[in-house]
């Protein structure tokens, strides 16, 4: 069954680049500021939590330059925020297409997975030329990068799924992911290292994939960042499991989406 | 070879009520603590859209699904198209499969006409490389040429109309289902989508094709499958189909038609239309009406309340649903007196039914000021026409020679007629013809 979803999915490809050319498209004519606001808000979000939790709070950052530390860390999270708060809502928003169209129904919060990975691109090149600034020099951790990107992408996606379909069936769902986006926030270490956290706690941040993803992305690009494995292995697994549990939600909820859309 | 759309015996069932209700987590988690206290759940209402409905197509034969609404056609359409599934039975469709059921799915207002081509072309299942090759030819067929790097937000809704089914009937499936896109549009463009259809036909294409029109489905559908109460009441050649199943609109009426029993009406019902009578000129009961009588239809209707500014009026049409006329007080600039509660009739008289004999039906109206609807009865009467000498020619003309007639004669003077061997007039001689006009 799950084969042949995938088959389905693969004969469908061109329609989710349709859908994610459409989200950026609309997104940046509708903008004001247009592209500009990809770049302003990571850098915006940066320059506030480095004045209010680096320079006030004074949380340590393991040796690491505090908006360089944060920013590194801000780049996978605001692309899986912004993804899950996008995708949530992709299937409610496009009730038409759904009840008069045929097309395998994951491809809508795929496709805002997807259209998200513009912003991602934009603040990657926004990290780039801080690291450089920071004289972060390069390591041949750097190699893994990709692997952090697709676990971040693999991750946004099932948790996006999840959502969507929960968003389906129950409507005061769209109330909870600012909410859940909010706390999840806070959960993840991104403002803080995990080194900080106190030890009973540090099995339920690794229990929270995103630690993983924030974590891989220090590692991959501070040659000097020692990230906990147990950590990296743990997150990556919840992720995996993720995935395979928003699969078979989806594939059990999606065939009743127009009748109750 | 194996039928391209094989339907098995296909059960929809929708539950409404308390279970359709709970849309919010919160009530779920509501629910589940009630549960756990052992209270009954709440009764369920369910409906079944489609019981047991089964039925094949062969591949190249246009189909027409009829019946009236909420009959279950759509959702017969939806399960085909994948949209749903059937609660119970199974669907096997083998080929491309385009559905249609609305235009311009997934039209963004902020993208430009060219970027919404390639968009709902993509949604409807054309390869990118597919909608870029038909592009031009879509284009054309749209008539959108200037405006094709405007955002459509600036199209008229012809034009969005327009463009919608250009891309449309560039689709190039094997199968084809179509729900209802013609009820929208002005008459010019409904004639290129039917001609599209046609094109369509004769391309060998399975088409399966969802109308009110009844005209369009004789026109196009080869078969009809007539869809009531969720199951299949009929599925035969389309003129049989499209016949029994206009009948049961009707109540048969010669003299008078009571209609308090109709349920099937529309409107808001301050005014309702209670009977119907055919009268002679003179107000008697006119036990047959023929073809070239003089009629009075009466018209006989309840207001509730004082009704200012009413329209009354009425439509016939034949049992295949093409619409001969309508008339109403309206058509007539005829302003009507406020209505008082109460019961009252009106009278149209027709000083010549000129129709050819055959069965009718009529459709009757009541409206109000801005197409505001108090009572609509659709085809709830039908009226046979009798054969009479309308040409006094002795001939009986009958549906075969068409639908309506004109009072008319035919004038010979320009003939030259041959003179015949003994020297006499031939028997075309205008002098010697009596001129025959239709009273």
């Amino acid at each position: 069954m799950t084969a042949e979803w995938l088959k389905e999915l693969w004969r469908y490809r061109e329609l989710l680049y349709f859908f994610a050319w459409r989200d950026v498209k609309i997104r940046y004519k509708q903008a004001l500021l247009g592209a500009s606001w990809a770049v302003l808000q990571p850098l915006l979000t940066m320059a506030i939590f480095t004045v209010i939790f680096g320079r006030i709070a004074h949380v340590p950052s393991d040796g690491i330059p505090y908006p360089a530390f944060i920013f590194c860390a801000l780049v996978p999270w605001t692309y899986f925020a912004s993804t899950l708060t996008l995708a949530s809502n992709s299937l409610v928003a496009n009730t038409t297409l759904i009840t008069k169209v045929y097309f395998p129904r994951v491809l809508l919060p795929a496709a805002s997975a997807a259209s998200g990975m513009v912003d991602f691109g934009i603040s990657s090149i926004l990290l780039a030329c801080l690291l450089t600034y920071y004289g972060v020099g390069i390591g041949w951790v750097l190699l893994f990068i990709p692997a952090a990107v697709l676990v971040m992408i693999i991750l946004a996606v099932s948790v996006s799924m999840l959502f969507a379909a929960l968003n389906v069936r129950y409507r005061d769902v769209k109330y909870v992911i600012p909410f859940l986006v909010q706390v999840w926030l806070f959960l993840t270490p991104v403002i803080y290292p995990p080194s900080s956290v106190p030890k009973r706690y540090k099995a339920l941040v690794a229990l929270n994939p995103m630690s993983g993803v924030v974590e891989a992305f220090r590692s991959c690009l501070f040659p000097s960042y020692r990230a906990d494995l147990s950590l990296l292995v743990t997150s990556l697994v919840v992720t995996i499991l993720l995935l395979i549990i928003a699969i078979v939600y989806f594939q059990r909820t999606e065939r009743e989406f127009a009748d109750i859309i | 070879m194996k039928d391209p759309i094989i339907v098995e015996g296909v059960s929809k069932r929708y539950v409404l009520g308390a279970l359709a209700h709970e849309t919010m987590l919160r009530e779920r988690f509501a629910r589940m603590f009630r549960g756990a206290f052992g209270r009954k759940r709440e009764k369920q209402d369910i409906l079944w859209a489609l019981k047991d409905v089964s039925f094949q197509v062969a591949k190249g034969e246009v189909v027409g699904i009829v019946g009236r609404n909420g009959a279950g056609k759509s959702t017969l359409l939806k399960i085909l198209s994948k949209i749903t599934y059937p609660t119970s039975g199974a669907v096997h469709v083998e080929g491309r499969l385009a559905s249609l059921l609305e235009v311009g799915t997934g039209f963004h207002e902020e993208l430009t006409g060219r970027e919404n081509i390639f968009l709902n072309g993509s949604i409807l299942g054309m390869k990118k490389r597919e909608v870029s090759a038909r592009l031009d030819s879509i284009v054309e067929f749209a008539g959108v040429e200037r405006f094709l790097d405007t955002p459509i937000k600036r199209y008229s809704s012809g034009m969005r109309l327009r463009l919608g089914f250009a891309v449309a009937a560039h689709l190039d499936p094997d199968i084809l289902i179509v729900d209802e896109v013609l009820a929208v549009g002005d008459a010019a463009f409904q004639k290129k989508c039917l001609n599209a259809m046609e094109g369509l036909r004769s391309g060998g294409r399975t088409v399966l094709f969802v109308s009110h029109n009844m005209a369009a489905v004789e026109n196009l559908c080869s078969r009809a499958i007539w869809i009531d109460g969720g199951q299949v009441q009929q599925d035969g050649p389309a003129q049989d189909v499209i016949k029994s199943y206009l009948t049961t609109f009707a109540d048969s009426a010669r003299v008078s038609a009571d209609l308090t029993s109709v349920s099937e009406r529309r409107g808001t019902g301050e005014v309702r239309y209670t009977s119907v009578e055919f009268l002679a000129q003179d107000g008697q009961p006119q036990p047959v009406t023929r073809s070239g009588d003089p009629v009075v239809v009466r018209m006989h209707y309840v207001a509730s309340d004082t009704i200012a500014g009413a329209s009354l009026g009425f439509r016939i049409s034949t049992e295949t649903g093409t619409l001969i006329t309508e008339t109403s007080t309206w058509h007539h600039s005829l302003d009507l007196p406020d209505l008082e509660p109460g019961p009252g009739y009106i009278d149209l008289e027709i000083e010549s039914l000129n129709v050819l004999p055959g069965r009718y039906l009529f459709t009757i109206a009541a409206t109000g000021r801005g197409g505001h609807m108090y009572d609509y009865l659709d085809n709830c009467i039908r009226v046979d026409i009798e054969p009479s000498n309308i040409y006094n020619s002795g001939r009986a003309l009958d549906s075969r020679y068409g639908i309506v007639y004109f009072p008319q004669r035919w004038r010979l003077e320009g003939l030259k007629a041959a003179k015949t061997a003994n020297g006499r007039a031939g028997q075309l001689d205008p002098a010697a013809e009596e001129e025959k006009t239709v009273t």
